[in-house]
């Protein structure tokens, strides 16, 4: 420990903290625009500055070390002066259509400009020319309202290690594009939306589909469905004001169905399905010799980057759609057959806490009725928006339930929604068939759980040894990928999530400001709720969903059938990296 | 977004290829190699076009953003390769208060093509520069190593069309 002084008070704070974090120990919030902790440590935007005594200029708090015996200062005159001015200067160069912009509400630089008093119009003169850049089908970029801090291209480049976007030209003509300024869908971008949630201004949003889906509820002759994914309701209440970790199923269920959409149902149920295929695909490769480790497929963002990326892995991924397809081939074949209506006329919407959802609809081999499994993809973040704009009193809302036969699910769909949920609830299912359909099989797998980027275990199932891993961040997959590329390391079963945390840190959840992310760890937070959900269930492996043995014996006869393959399948092909 | 690659096709050869592979092997494990990769690279090839960028992205295991980015940060590398007739715009200080911004302007316009860049016949390239030391002839512009001193922007036609 050391000890220091802030504002004239003495404290006692570890070694080795930045002033920031010695501040933030002290019930003081230092305000900061480009730090991002773990994944933006640059100091380079200056709005943290504070000071020193003895020291001979403003120093940058997020990165600055405490020593023994330092007495800092947060908010001396000169100090707030120096933030003041450094706010004006960015807005000299910025679009304040604050009034109709995406982060309206939650903009970091808005909030320290009001906290600030800054004059907007101090420093006028030349703006800088921008292109709007909206060629992804799941992101727009707004270089207009960027203030060059540089997190997005830090969580392309170091938490994803991809890196299509970056700073180019120099001094004022800077901009944060990609190479030679060619569109982002032009890149090997795998839309993960990872720089989304880093962006503290409305530079970077998901492309806006909140129309397409009132439309379709308006429209008389669609009957529309809607699914939610499981990591959905543990991010949506924060849009609400309900603290980090709160579960709003029962609230989501009910504001959907205030929406005007004719059924709600879950994406928990084929998710429950996806375990029914998966670990049935996975014991069939083990028992018949098929390609091993087999690496799950439910994560669209891993899925592009392994066919960018490492196309030489695209035989080890399974098989299976995702949760979000499968959920919509169902309704769109076994469903639409049940209710008597035509694939063409029901739209399925999903809502997910992930932007590459909004690329995966238009894949390829995703079309099992004959028309698109899926129609409209919306983010966590645009159900939010539907719902305000439909004046929907969330937070007064009753606890709803999804409708049947599509929205019950077991403890293992739930889990989807965390880093090595899909391990353990296949686990779950292979270990019960493994030991002859033993009901006294393990549930918990508790090896794989937790925010820890790459997760080994080794389990002893029936007999048989399983060795599996698991990793969530794209950086952590790489790595992982190029081990077993090495020789270094062999496994049977590995799962990818493209997003660090899993889904409930997806690209597409609700935005939370760096002065959240630097101190708590949203992704534990979130994935606490998954878990607390699965405690909870009476059924807790997918194979036990009521729903899920209906559709089987109704339709699909027996996993991996060949009506299965036909519904429930896909296939990958290699991608170039530039175009 | 507009897609900055150079209009001129690349027409780089095998030997040229054989050379910046070279140049790679070389400072592979150095600390901070690509700054004097891209230095070699431009060497080799007069400029780096998007075609030796990807090389070197491919070569060096990083994204062909990140050099890229290193190469719009410093004047001295060029994604265009310079034209037959390279135009060279003096905006050091006594040329600029004469009015060669203007001159710079003009060329843009008439060439249809910005600073940096070369037009897609290969014929111009435009580039400003900083004091050449003719300050009294200011303002002043070179092409190749032809010297115009004393200009206004009505002079630029004439001048252009000696080049046709």
């Amino acid at each position: 420990m050391v000890n220091i002084k802030i504002n004239g008070a003495e404290y006692s704070v570890p070694d080795g903290s930045t002033i920031l974090q010695a501040a933030r120990t002290a019930g003081i919030k230092i305000p900061t625009l480009c730090y991002l902790k773990d994944i933006n440590e640059i100091g380079a935007c200056r709005i943290c500055v504070v000071e020193v005594r003895g020291a001979k200029s403003l120093v940058a708090a997020c990165v600055y070390p405490v020593n023994e015996g330092m007495e800092i200062f947060t908010n001396t005159p000169k100090v707030i002066e120096s933030r003041r001015t450094t706010l004006e200067l960015i807005l000299s160069n910025h679009n304040m259509s604050c009034l109709s912009c995406s982060r309206g509400g939650n903009c970091e630089l808005h909030q320290l400009c009001n906290e600030y008093g800054v004059d907007p119009h101090r420093f006028e003169g030349e703006n800088q020319k921008t292109e709007i850049d909206n060629s992804a089908v799941h992101m727009y970029r707004d270089n207009s309202k960027c203030i060059l801090c540089r997190r997005c291209v830090a969580a392309c480049a170091a938490t994803q290690r991809i890196g299509v976007i970056g700073a180019n030209e120099r001094g004022f003509a800077t901009q944060i594009t990609s190479a030679f300024d060619m569109d982002l869908a032009d890149t090997a971008c795998v839309s993960c939306g990872q720089c989304i949630t880093a962006c503290p201004t409305g530079a970077l949003s998901e492309k806006d589909d909140t129309e397409k889906v009132l439309e379709a509820i308006a429209n008389p002759d669609k009957y529309v469905v809607v699914q939610a994914a499981p990591a959905v309701r543990a991010s949506l209440g924060e849009a609400f004001g309900y603290p980090i970790g709160t579960n709003v199923e029962g609230k989501m269920i009910a504001a959907m169905r205030r929406l005007g959409f004719d059924k709600v149902f879950d994406t928990n149920f084929s998710a429950d399905l996806t375990i029914m295929e998966e670990a049935h695909e996975f014991l069939d490769r083990v028992q018949n010799g098929g390609t091993l480790p087999m690496i799950t497929s439910c994560s669209p963002g891993w899925v592009r980057y392994c066919e960018n990326y490492f196309p030489e892995f695209i035989p080890n991924l399974s098989s299976c759609k995702s949760p979000q397809q499968m959920f919509g081939a169902v309704v769109k074949t076994y469903y639409a057959q049940k209710i008597g209506k035509k694939p063409e006329d029901i739209i399925c919407v999903s809502v997910m806490p992930c932007t590459a959802k909004k690329f995966e609809i238009g894949r390829d081999d995703q079309n099992a009725g004959g028309v698109p499994d899926v129609d409209i993809s919306i983010t966590t973040r645009e159900l939010a928006n539907l719902i305000k704009k439909a004046g929907i009193m969330f937070n007064d809302l009753p606890d709803e339930q999804a409708d049947s036969p599509l929205g019950g699910y077991t403890g293992a769909g739930v889990i989807f929604g965390a880093t090595g949920g899909v391990m353990e609830a296949a686990l779950r299912t292979a270990a019960w068939k493994l030991t002859g359909e033993d009901n006294n099989a393990p549930v918990d797998f508790k090896e794989v759980r937790g925010v820890e980027g790459v997760k080994e275990a080794t389990y002893n199932v029936g007999g048989k040894t399983v060795k599996v891993a698991v990793a969530s961040g794209l950086a952590n997959a790489k790595k992982l990928l190029k081990d077993i590329k090495a020789g270094k390391a062999s496994y049977d079963f590995i799962e990818i999530m493209a997003c660090p945390g899993g889904c409930v840190n997806g690209g597409g959840q609700i935005i939370q400001p760096a002065s959240v992310r630097n101190f708590t760890d949203i992704r534990a937070e979130r994935a606490k709720v998954l878990y607390g959900i699965d405690e909870n269930c009476k059924l807790r492996r997918s194979h036990e969903n009521p729903d899920i043995k209906a559709l089987y014996s109704e339709f699909f006869g027996e996993p991996n059938s060949h009506k299965a393959h036909e519904v429930l399948h896909t296939t990958y092909k290699e991608r170039k990296l530039y175009r | 977004m507009a897609f900055k690659k150079s209009a001129i096709p690349f027409s780089g050869t095998p030997k040229q290829e054989e050379q910046l592979r070279e140049v790679i092997n070389r400072h592979k494990d150095d600390p901070g190699a690509l700054m004097p990769v891209l230095q070699e690279a431009q060497e080799i090839y007069g400029y780096l076009p998007i075609e030796v960028q990807q090389m070197i992205a491919d070569a060096m295991e990083i994204p062909l953003e990140k050099v890229y980015g290193v190469v719009t940060f410093y004047a001295q590398f060029s994604i265009n390769p310079k034209g037959k007739y390279k135009i060279s715009v003096c905006l050091g200080t006594a040329c600029y208060v004469k009015g060669s911004g203007n001159l710079y302007t003009k060329l843009q316009e008439k060439l249809g093509i910005s600073g940096g860049e070369i037009t897609p016949d290969g014929k111009f390239s435009l580039d400003a520069c900083r004091c050449i030391g003719a300050c009294g002839l200011a303002p002043v512009l070179t092409i190749n190593e032809d010297v115009y001193g004393r200009l206004t922007p009505d002079d630029i036609d004439t001048i252009l069309a000696k080049y046709n």
